[in-house]
């Protein structure tokens, strides 16, 4: 499995920072308010677009320590 | 009323499309009669034009239209295509690849070649490969309902428009395969995100600013009775309605037949996991169109007769837009539904020739007449999804499309645990999906259908699919201990070998280009 050929170093770990969109959005009783508000737009809806985008970056910090992959 | 100015726009973006669909046959050019290169591009394609074609995929015409009609008539509630966009990438990142890489090791064009082989089971392979079928159909048939609303809204008849838009898709699907969507994707995508950033700008202008919306949507429904109230912030009842929604979509989406053409034809399993770093863009752009049901509901959008709230966004744009501008925003929820509707109707083609075909009636078909069964199949499956549209009322096609997913989330197993762990047993999963097959459909039959939410008795309302998929893992989970006790676990005909990179194919990976620092050579 993934061990076996996945990640070495840095990545195998990096892949743990996977978990924490889940976390971040799979209760919603940590964002489902409407302060503090943002131009007029509630908490709960900001708050989810913000974390599109700490999302990518954390996918991408992820690829990028990544090594696994096409190198046989 | 026919809107001409809308139509004239829509009839020249529709040409222009059809000249690009035929036009790339001719595109990367190979030997289309061979099923690896119609269906999948030879495994060609490169990180954008994965993106774009991954993105037209995904993100379905359907979806623009549902998401805003779900938040206009439920309020914050629709916004779950949120977290279930953000969510999925980290999983595509962590199993998509090792998928990939199998699939390109062996020549496997669908999930259930997969399955066939990692279970050495023809039988639960069909099973996995009309789960897909099944799920898929009412899916192509929604993209076409896509177009319906737009066609309706220009005030024109939809049903002859529609079998020109459909002969057209068939025609160029047929002699370019994959290629076709992939290089229309890329229209489709400037359309939408030109109309998108013009519409988050100039409507909310219009309005007031958002600050203005949400206290008209907020006014709104604090004056409404409570079940009819739309509210801004999800209220704790559904709370676990949609942590469950999210968590079951994004489990479900990259198992259905037409995401995976979208990833088995990538070239690399990098070309994946940049994917999955930056696909989340279109989630931005869906969360925005999702804020478009709000701005509805400030604009005082009423539902339609004929589409319900599914018709929201199109009367938004006709309201709001200048007619021409409305004319470029149809057609890009047009061009939105062929790309997907092109690329569905090829996975199910290929599960149908792959196994089905070839597994049960003509298992010594040339490769050519695979290709041939594949696309005579794509004809006859929108010839089906047309049908449904035409004949069917609306709500019956929206119910069966729900159905789908959580019918296709029961394929988890045996596309995604069955990559990791290997002391499965057959059995145990042909019960486990049965199990999620049968609770998932019973609790639908339960709510008739129309809604994928049940109330399950613990938690409240929770989506079905998702209650679906434990009670499957847990039964596979059983089932393949036991076996594994009794020394009969299925190790198929895979090693491990199966899922390493080709030593062949490093060359061609040095070709793409890395898009951060350069990695050490040979570190892996």
């Amino acid at each position: 499995m993934g061990e076996t050929h996945g990640p070495k170093g840095p990545g195998r770990w990096a892949r743990l920072l996977l978990i924490v969109p889940f976390v971040a959005l799979l209760f919603p009783t940590l964002y489902a308010h409407a302060e503090p508000r943002l131009a007029g737009i509630p908490f709960f809806l900001w708050y989810q677009f913000l974390w599109v985008i700490v999302g990518v970056a954390i996918t991408g910090l992820v690829y990028a320590v990544d090594r696994g992959g096409d190198e046989p | 009323m026919t809107h001409w100015d809308e139509l004239i726009i829509v009839i020249v973006i529709g040409l222009l499309v059809t000249v690009l669909g035929f036009g790339a046959s001719r595109w990367r050019r190979a030997d289309l009669n061979h099923l690896e290169e119609w269906g999948l591009a030879g495994r060609s394609f490169g990180t954008i034009v994965t993106w774009f074609l991954l993105g037209g995929d995904l993100y379905t015409a359907y979806t623009f239209v549902a998401v805003p009609g779900v938040v206009f008539a439920l309020g914050a509630y629709g916004l779950f295509a949120l977290p279930y966009t953000i969510i999925i990438y980290p999983l595509v990142f962590l199993t998509m690849p090792r998928l990939w890489q199998v699939s390109r090791n062996k020549g496997y064009v669908t999930g259930s070649d997969y399955v066939r082989d990692r279970f050495d089971s023809r039988f639960f392979a069909l099973l996995i490969a009309l789960t897909g079928i099944v799920a898929t159909m009412p899916y192509i048939a929604l993209q076409i309902f896509g177009i319906k609303v737009v066609l309706a809204n220009m005030g024109i008849s939809p049903e002859v428009a529609l079998v020109i838009a459909f002969v057209v898709l068939a025609a160029f699907t047929y002699v370019s395969g994959v290629r076709a969507p992939a290089l229309i994707a890329v229209v489709k995508d400037a359309l939408i995100w030109l109309v998108v950033i013009v519409a988050i700008i100039y409507i909310p202008y219009k309005l007031g600013g958002f600050g203005s919306i949400f206290q008209k949507v907020e006014h709104a429904a604090a004056i409404a009775p409570k079940l009819k109230a739309k509210p801004d912030v999800l209220q704790p009842s559904l709370f676990n309605a949609y942590s469950s929604i999210a968590l079951g979509s994004a489990l479900a989406l990259f198992l259905y037949p037409h995401s995976l053409v979208g990833v088995f034809s990538a070239k690399g399993q990098r070309v994946i996991k940049r994917n999955a770093s930056f696909l989340p863009a279109y989630s931005f752009l869906l969360g925005l169109i999702g804020l478009l049901g709000f701005m509805a509901i400030a604009a005082g959008i009423k539902p339609s007769k004929a589409f319900g709230n599914n018709s929201a966004i199109a009367d938004l744009f006709q309201k709001m837009f200048p007619s021409w501008f409305t004319g470029v925003a149809f057609a890009a929820i047009a061009v939105g539904a062929l790309v997907p509707a092109a690329i569905m109707s090829i996975a199910a083609a290929n599960l149908f020739s792959r196994n089905i075909w070839r597994e049960y009636v003509h298992p010594a078909m040339s490769r050519r007449e695979e290709a041939t069964v594949s696309k005579v199949v794509s004809l006859l499956v929108k010839v089906g999804a047309l049908a449904f549209v035409l004949g069917l009322p609306t709500t019956d096609i929206i119910n069966y499309q729900t159905a789908g997913g959580v019918w296709m989330i029961n394929a988890l197993p045996a596309l995604v645990v069955a990559l990791y762990v290997k002391r499965l047993n057959v059995w145990a999963m042909v019960v486990g999906w049965a199990g999620g097959m049968g609770l998932g459909t019973y609790a639908l039959f339960q709510e008739k259908f129309a809604t994928s939410l049940h109330d399950f008795g613990f938690g409240g309302k929770i989506y079905i699919g998702f209650a679906a998929i434990i009670v499957n893992l847990v039964i596979v989970a059983i089932g393949s201990a036991i076996a594994a006790l009794a020394g009969s676990s299925t190790e198929g005909s895979l090693s491990e070998a199966d899922y390493r990179p080709l030593a062949a194919d490093a060359q061609r990976t040095e070709t793409v280009p890395p898009l951060t620092p350069p990695l050490v050579p040979g570190s892996a």
